[in-house]
């Protein structure tokens, strides 16, 4: 600001600088479970190219923003996710991407070896239907994110909220 | 020289005698022949080395429940062999146990023949619950290690919870009363252009 010797001031609240801040910059982990996984790729990749929204695969939970469930959660992996999203920091935020991920997808009734939905080892924030959901359907569930964050506020801050309501419930 | 199942059948019985072969099915589309399981590996390690037949491929091996019913159990064995180009199909049945608390079925590995039968018998184990004797690290490959049950048996049930996770899925809509949208057809339907060919119940 000083370059131009104009000596400009942006006001913003810290809400807003905050959740600009996180949305513009979402980090998913580079994992991926199965075929949703290749659409995954397709849509990094330059095609569709989710470096525009600063979406850049990280390759450590520990340095995540969302992670993107991308295809079919067996019990055997299931362990795994739950461990991994509870290594990333918060905030973290889930998309679920597929139907497999959503709701155990075609393996719901004869699966014996699906988890019926990663809803039930981690909170989803964003569900994307799908089979596999094209690059532009994972893009909706990234905007849908997006605005989910703008809502957000540091007065009432999401981790401390779920906190507080699991106390409530066990209470 | 390529060996009909005729002259293999004639082999074994030569070799090993007739009572090695409990049953010979010759009229399927696959004939088979249904050995005894403790005689399986030497007939197996025969097949395999002896010039005339040499089978140094085993093409796939896989299990059969037959159901509590029948109470036995199968596992199949499709050899091949490359350089004579002729097939067999081994089968050997064994008694099924009913509750996890009776003893597996066990049938003799013939991993030490053929090693690609290391895996295909591990998951005969993991999806069956066959145990193969003398096999060099008979741990399910599939599914998780503490998983409960064979899934591919007749009468499998699956656990209500794994590590905390329920696993059956909840018929959520059902329970509660939804049950779709009434779908109602209002338009005529076509005059018939494609005559439905399929065969009507009676």
């Amino acid at each position: 600001m000083d370059k131009t010797g104009e000596g400009g001031v942006v006001i913003t609240k810290l809400d807003d600088l905050l959740n600009w801040a996180r949305l513009t910059s979402l980090f998913p982990m580079g994992f991926g479970l199965a075929c949703c996984a290749i659409e995954m790729m397709g849509a990094y990749a330059s095609g569709y190219d989710l470096d525009r929204f600063g979406i850049i695969p990280r390759a450590s939970p520990r340095q995540s923003d969302v992670m993107i469930v991308a295809g079919t959660v067996t019990f055997k992996m299931a362990d795994r996710v739950r461990r991994l999203y509870e290594q990333m920091p918060e905030p973290r935020y889930v998309i679920s991407m597929g139907s497999c991920s959503n709701c155990g997808g075609p393996y719901w009734e004869h699966g014996y070896h699906v988890v019926k939905g990663v809803d039930r080892i981690i909170p989803v924030d964003v569900y994307v239907p799908g089979c596999p959901p094209r690059p532009e359907a994972l893009i909706g569930g990234f905007l849908k994110l997006q605005e989910i964050i703008r809502q957000e506020t540091i007065r009432a801050p999401r981790a401390v909220q779920q906190i507080m309501a699991k106390r409530m419930k066990n209470a | 020289m390529i060996m009909t199942f005729g002259e293999l059948q004639q082999f074994i019985g030569d070799k090993f005698g007739e009572a090695v072969i409990l049953e010979a099915k010759t009229d399927a589309l696959q004939p088979y022949l249904v050995l005894e399981p403790e005689r399986l590996p030497e007939v197996c390690l025969e097949l395999h080395d002896n010039e005339q037949t040499y089978f140094d491929y085993l093409s796939c091996l896989t299990g059969m429940d037959n159901g509590p019913e029948a109470g036995t159990m199968e596992v199949i064995y499709t050899l091949y062999s490359i350089p004579y180009d002729h097939h067999l199909t081994l089968k050997v049945r064994v008694p099924r146990n009913s509750t996890p608390e009776e003893v597996m079925p066990q049938v003799p590995t013939v991993s030490h023949i053929w090693r690609t039968a290391d895996w295909h018998e591990r998951e005969v184990f993991d999806m069956f619950g066959i145990y193969f004797t003398d096999h060099p690290d008979m741990r399910r490959i599939l599914c998780a290690a503490d998983w409960e049950g064979h899934p591919l048996r007749k009468d499998y049930q699956l656990q209500d919870y794994y590590h905390g996770i329920k696993v059956p899925y909840d018929k959520h809509n059902e329970n509660n009363g939804f049950r779709g949208e009434p779908v109602i057809l209002t338009q005529q339907p076509p005059a018939e252009q494609f005559p439905d060919k399929r065969e009507k119940p009676e």
